[in-house]
């Protein structure tokens, strides 16, 4: 059953047998605006609407007369743009993070069916909308008619991006580990921070091998951590395991690594939203001998989000918002420097 | 305008030393069970089990080594492996205790096929124990008094976690 995820306001509207009134959001960029996959908390994938930090959110709201001639009284007309954290483990909190509300309508009555605009000035939106295994970030408007009894209310959820531009400092990992006198690598990632659509590029240096290796993958994990102090929570998550070497290497070998992440569904690493949760990923990598016993080095590593190619059309909405990015001090130099990676 | 074409070439390596690439490798360790003896006449009888050792590991004293040992040697070992590391040390071929009841059809733990079954065990538990990375370091685990005239030395020793996850350092 679904109604155990509803909240209170999802209710009243869910219950329409009483209701003498529709209402609906629409977007005034509807149909220019692109949509993203975001999964939902029951796995399945839906499409939204994507925005970025600092744009402008404006529509209308459409409230419909189920019965054109009863008038309907109301004690005021108000749409709210909220971003809100939830944690599965305590849902009756939601930890709203913005909050913004525009009246549209002062209590009165309506007569007839009536559209009223709204428009959120450059919203701030500092964080990506997640929906993960312990925990939910998301936005959403919300319309409410507020009425003695219940109100009626409908929500419309976006999905948000965050970019980034191409880090300042991005040094590679390069590290010896091992176990003494019987196994000894040297492993090495070209970078420590990499977009959801790069490529890990590395190698595995075998320096001394007193075992018999069958066999070696790199996984890629996903941590989500909810909590704080002494109820942490972690949720660990093999989200890919990329076989890389078949068969027993000698000293003086180097097994090269190339991964492609853009095959993967990952996020960006999010660390500390809100100081409510973070998603941190690993790479793993994991070597197997002939007794199935398994040796590993866990290696951190961040993701991020590059813009798209519409950086160079960019809406001065998403312009303003581009000063927010890493690595960047003006609009100007993230276009600059956009333009420069293009043509590089 | 095409995005940035990530460069996916490969890391520079140094190129393999001929002598790693064609030599022998380091990690040669060959243990085998074989050849059972039953010695002994009536209740005295007990089966004993040739231990070949070859290996150019460094860990091990002698690169060749040739015993004999019985099964309560094995489990002494086992036992000193589960005391002194923090070791969860793979299980020994069964004990076979309904063997030993009388009034049995066969030939009890003497009996051909019991005894290739637990000589094939001992062999897998051997190869288990001496391959460990850090099993291998147990103290003389492997010297041990017996029937033969000298204890031999298969290993030298001190280590723990035999089959858990080795984290690498």
């Amino acid at each position: 059953s679904h109604l155990h995820v509803l909240t209170i306001s999802r209710i009243t509207s869910f219950f329409s047998f009483g209701q003498s009134a529709e209402i609906d959001v629409v977007l005034t960029d509807a149909e220019t605006r692109k949509k993203a996959e975001h999964k939902t908390e029951d796995g399945k994938k839906d499409k939204y609407f994507l925005f970025y930090d600092g744009e402008t959110v404006a529509g209308k709201v459409n409230v419909t007369l189920k019965n054109p001639g009863k008038r309907l009284e109301h004690q005021g007309i108000k749409i709210e743009f909220v971003g809100q954290i939830e944690l599965y483990y305590d849902r009756g909190n939601h930890h709203e993070f913005v909050s913004l509300v525009k009246d549209l309508a002062r209590p009165g009555e309506l007569t007839q069916s009536q559209t009223f605009d709204f428009e959120f000035t450059h919203v701030e939106k500092p964080y990506e909308s997640y929906t993960g295994q312990n925990v939910k970030l998301r936005y959403f408007l919300r319309a409410t008619v507020s009425r003695r009894l219940n109100d009626i209310s409908k929500e419309m959820d976006i999905v948000v991006h965050t970019l980034s531009t191409y880090p300042e400092l991005n040094s590679s990992i390069k590290m010896e580990v091992g176990i003494e006198d019987c196994l000894h690598i040297e492993f090495e990632y070209n970078k420590s921070k990499y977009h959801l659509k790069d490529v890990i590029v590395g190698k595995i240096y075998f320096l001394l091998v007193r075992i018999k290796i069958k066999h070696m993958e790199i996984d890629i994990i996903k941590r989500e951590t909810t909590g704080t102090g002494p109820s942490v929570y972690h949720e660990n998550d093999t989200i890919a395991k990329y076989e890389i070497m078949d068969g027993a290497p000698v000293r003086g070998e180097s097994i090269p690594i190339r991964l492609f992440l853009a095959g993967y569904e990952m996020t960006p690493t999010m660390r500390d939203i809100n100081k409510k949760f973070s998603v941190r990923y690993y790479l793993n990598l994991v070597l197997i001998d002939e007794e199935e016993r398994r040796y590993f080095k866990q290696q951190e590593i961040t993701l991020w989000r590059k813009g798209d190619v519409v950086r160079k059309s960019m809406s001065s909405q998403a312009t303003i918002g581009a000063q927010r990015f890493e690595g960047s001090v003006s609009s100007e130099s993230a276009l600059e420097k956009a333009a420069r990676e293009d043509s590089a | 305008m095409a995005d940035t074409i990530a460069d996916t070439r490969r890391l520079f390596s140094k190129p393999q030393n001929l002598n790693d690439a064609y030599g022998p490798p380091s990690n040669f360790l060959e243990i085998d069970v074989s050849n059972p003896e039953t010695v002994g006449v009536g209740r005295t009888r007990f089966t004993t089990y040739e231990i070949r050792l070859k290996t150019n590991l460094p860990i091990f004293k002698l690169k060749e080594s040739r015993v004999r040992r019985r099964y309560s040697d094995f489990q002494w070992l086992r036992g000193e492996l589960e005391r002194d590391s923090k070791v969860v040390v793979p299980p020994l071929p069964g004990k076979a205790l309904s063997r030993q009841l009388p009034f049995r059809g066969d030939d009890g733990i003497f009996d051909d096929s019991f005894i290739e079954e637990r000589r094939a065990g001992l062999e897998q538990f051997l190869n288990k124990v001496a391959g460990h990375p850090l099993a291998q370091n147990e103290p003389p685990v492997y010297t041990r008094p017996g029937p033969a005239p000298q204890p031999k030395a298969l290993c030298s020793a001190n280590g723990p976690a035999l089959l858990r996850p080795q984290t690498l350092v």
